[in-house]
Parts: structure tokens; sequence; C-alpha cells
């Protein structure tokens, strides 16, 4: 047992999903177990911050860390697990990227709180209250953590040494980077453990892109059905896949849904929404200024639609001054 | 914000056959303008990577400025139309991040019009020396 290699799992800003990636590994999970000691898992097992604490450094040998961070909560546990473990995997977009919750970069603290604390109509609070990191009541002072302005990716607060892309990362990529890590058969540091090649390259629709794609409508999940058989790029849905990694298993796609981007971009690519962006105006039909306004005036939110995983990671990080469009 | 003394940093990407020509042309013709816009010649406006415009503004740009050829005149039949369409977008993205109006713009300028080479810069630099600098626009 003490011969196990450690291993912890962590959640920061995120929904759950990454903690059942890990269970829909099924059986494979029993091998995990018995290869590895868990010493941390808090959706699963009962370690507190404190057992962690009174570990020597560097006696954990990999933390898997998902979710972003946005409290100063997770900021303090992933700079202790960053101190206790040998290596940190970001597991997930949230922790690879910011994922959905570091969409809250297009508003600020005090605006996600006027939203969650005043406008929601299911909200009834008359006296303004609003979080505060303490409060005295019968001379117990009760704390809260901080709750930062900007969300961010976990290596916008620790080193990490891989990552596992996706919402959620697939079990086959999970257990093949488990087996990596056991085996010690691990690529350059800081590497994406899944393959470098667009999500378009291995899509089961390839085939039926035309050579030149020429959008004249610009279609949505919401007010079209997609034909299951056919590039959504073609077909004028907002399709990520020229600018998302692929390892994915086309999962979307055989649901009939459009890709999102979740598994980020291609090495070498510094924001995958401008990428994005790039191709898909680049197969635009219209040429004149009014007939492409005309076809994005169909795209109700641009910047929240091509950065959906990446607007912490992206090259402006989060919206500057002026007010939400 | 803004100062008498601030001179703002405006990346100008020009296309080597019509603005970057006529840029050369108004240092032939001896055209003063303001020395605000150093230019990176690329071979065509549709070589503008929208990267290219959210690097500028990361490393601390107040502007970006791209110039192509007119439409229908693109060396490469299709170049200046995808740069349109592309910067069509690329303004609603960047309208969301915050980033104003004035400090991203994209001018079809020919291999003979220096003196809107001249026209541009100057206007464009002027309107951010009123606006004020990019990085203290931080929330």
């Amino acid at each position: 047992m003490a011969d196990k290699p450690k291993v912890a799992f962590y959640w920061c800003a995120s929904c759950g999903g990454c903690e059942e990636a890990v269970v829909d590994l099924n059986e494979t999970i029993l091998k995990v177990v018995d290869a590895v000691d868990i010493v941390l898992w808090p959706v699963a097992m009962d370690f507190k911050r404190h057992d962690i604490e009174a570990m020597p450094d560097k006696s954990i040998a990999v933390a898997f860390i998902n979710g972003a961070v946005r409290m100063s909560e997770q900021e303090e546990w992933v700079h202790l697990l960053r101190q206790k473990a040998q290596m940190v995997v970001a597991f997930g977009s949230c922790a690879h990227m910011g994922g959905i919750p570091g969409l809250a970069n297009m508003n600020t603290r005090a605006e996600v709180f006027d939203t969650c604390y005043r406008d929601v109509q299911s909200v009834e609070n008359p006296a303004a209250t609003r979080p505060e990191l303490t409060f005295v009541i019968d001379d117990h002072t009760l704390t809260l953590p901080e709750f930062f302005d900007t969300v961010k990716s976990l290596d916008q607060v620790i080193d990490v040494d891989y990552y596992l892309p996706g919402c959620a990362p697939p079990p086959d990529l999970i257990w093949a980077a488990i087996e990596a890590i056991l085996t010690g058969a691990l690529p350059p540091k800081g590497t994406v453990l899944s393959p470098n090649k667009a999500a378009c390259d291995v899509c089961p629709r390839k085939d039926s892109k035309p050579d030149k794609i020429e959008i004249t409508e610009i279609k949505r999940p919401a007010t079209h059905l997609a034909d299951p058989d056919t590039c959504f790029l073609a077909q004028g849905f907002v399709c990520m896949g020229p600018a998302t990694r692929s390892g994915c298993g086309s999962r979307c796609i055989e649901g009939n849904m459009a890709c999102r981007g979740c598994f980020g971009p291609m090495d070498g690519v510094y924001d995958q929404g401008a990428k994005f962006l790039s191709a898909f105006a680049s197969v635009l039909a219209p040429k004149d200024e009014a007939g492409i306004d005309r076809l994005l005036d169909q795209i109700p939110d641009p910047a929240g639609t091509f950065y959906r995983f990446s607007l912490p990671t992206s090259l402006l990080h989060r919206r500057k001054g002026g007010v939400p469009v | 914000m803004a100062t008498a003394t601030f001179e703002p940093r405006i990346v100008a990407f020009f296309c080597n056959w019509c603005t970057y020509t006529a840029s050369d042309l108004a240092g032939t013709a001896r055209l003063a303008y303001e020395p605000n816009a150093p230019v990176v010649r690329v071979m065509c406006s549709g070589r503008v990577d929208p990267q290219f415009v959210l690097k500028a503004f990361e490393q601390g740009a107040d502007g970006v400025l791209i110039g192509g050829c007119h439409p229908g005149d693109c060396h490469y039949q299709e170049g200046n139309y995808k740069a349109l369409r592309r910067f069509r977008l690329l303004k609603r993205v960047l309208t969301q991040f915050g980033v104003d109006d004035e400090r991203v713009r994209l001018e079809w300028i020919s291999a003979s019009e220096g003196d809107r080479v001249q026209h541009v810069i100057n206007e464009m630099t002027n309107q951010l020396r009123r606006l004020g600098p990019w990085q203290q626009a931080r929330s």
C-alpha cells in the first residue's frame, strides 16, 4: 500500500462533470485504484485540507485539478497541491483554459453580484445583502473566500505540467494519461495530452465537406434542425472544428451538435477564438459590408460563441472597461 | 484620462501591393505625417490574422490600422474580401471586449493614394490622442 504512487483529485470552479468523467472509466477505475493510492478526492472521499497539509512536500505523485480558479479558497488549494505534488495535470477545459466559468470575464464581479443577488427574478433581497469576506454575529466572526473579479485558468495561478483537455475529458484519454504517468512514458512538459490535429481532420462528416464552403445563412440549433450527415459549416452552423484539437471522439458531432471548441486550439495557436473567427469569416459568402453585417447579425454573441471555453486564456483575457454588449 | 503629452502607438498592417506602396509614395512625395504608426508589411490584407490584432493590443498598442487594396483590386483576387469579413466580425468581438471603435480601422488605400495614407494616419493618431492609452482603459 505504502509503495503505490499517491494521487489527488481536486475541483475548483467546475460543474462536477470532470468527476463524472473519472467515474466513467467504469471497470477501468478498478485498475486505477489497484495501481495508486487516492489521497484526496472531495467528491468521493473524506480527506480534509489538514490531511494534505500534513503530508511532506512532493509526496503526491500527481494531482489532477479540474475547474477554473475564481475564488481565493481555490487559489490556496492549488498552491497547496502544487507544493505537495510532483506533477500537476490541468484536468478538463476549465482548468486548461478557464472554460464556461471563464465567460464571467465578460463581466465584472459587481455585475455578477448584481445579477445573482438583485436582478434575477426569483431573488428577493430587500436589504441588498451581498457576500462579505467577514461577518460578525454573536461575537463570532464568520469568513467567506473572496470572489475574484477575473476568472483564471490553472496555469495562470500555478505551474502546470500537463493538460487533459475536454468538457469533460473522455475516459480513453484519462486512462492513457494515467498509464503514461505510471509507466513514465511522458511527453515534454506542457504537452496537451490529445492529438495535435484539428477536429475536422477526424470528423465523421469530413467527406461531406465541399471543396469550397460559402455560407449565405447562419443557422443555430435553436432555429434549425441539422442534417445528420452533412458538414455543419457547409450547412451554415457555427462549428469550431477547424480551430479545435481532436481527441474527443467526435461525441458532439455523433449527437448531431456542432463542435463548440472544448478541446482548445492546436499547438502554436495563441487565441482559439480569433483563429476560429478568421476561418469562419473567410467562408462567409457576401463581399460587401451590408451583406456581411446582415449575416453577422445572426450571431447574437460572437465573443461568447468563439471563446466559449477559452476566454481567460485568450490574448485579452477579459472585457476591459466599457459595458457588457 | 487623455493628456496633452500622450502619444498613441498604432500598429499598421499594410498590404504589399497597394497601401504599403502608397506609404512609399507618401515618402517620395515628402508628405509629412505623424510618426505614431510603424508599418508591418504583409503580402495581403487577407494575411492579417485576427490574432495579430489582439496580440498588438495585448502588447500595449493603442490602435491597429489595416490597409489593403480597394475591393476588386486585390493582387490575389479575394484577399481583401476575406480581410473585410474578418474585420467586420472582429469589430463585433472587440466591442464586446471593451475595445473602443476608433482603435481598430480598416482602410482601402491604392498604390497611388499617398495623400490618403497621410490623412488616415494623422486622423487616427489625433483620435487616439484624445481617447487616451488602451492600457489605462482596463476596468
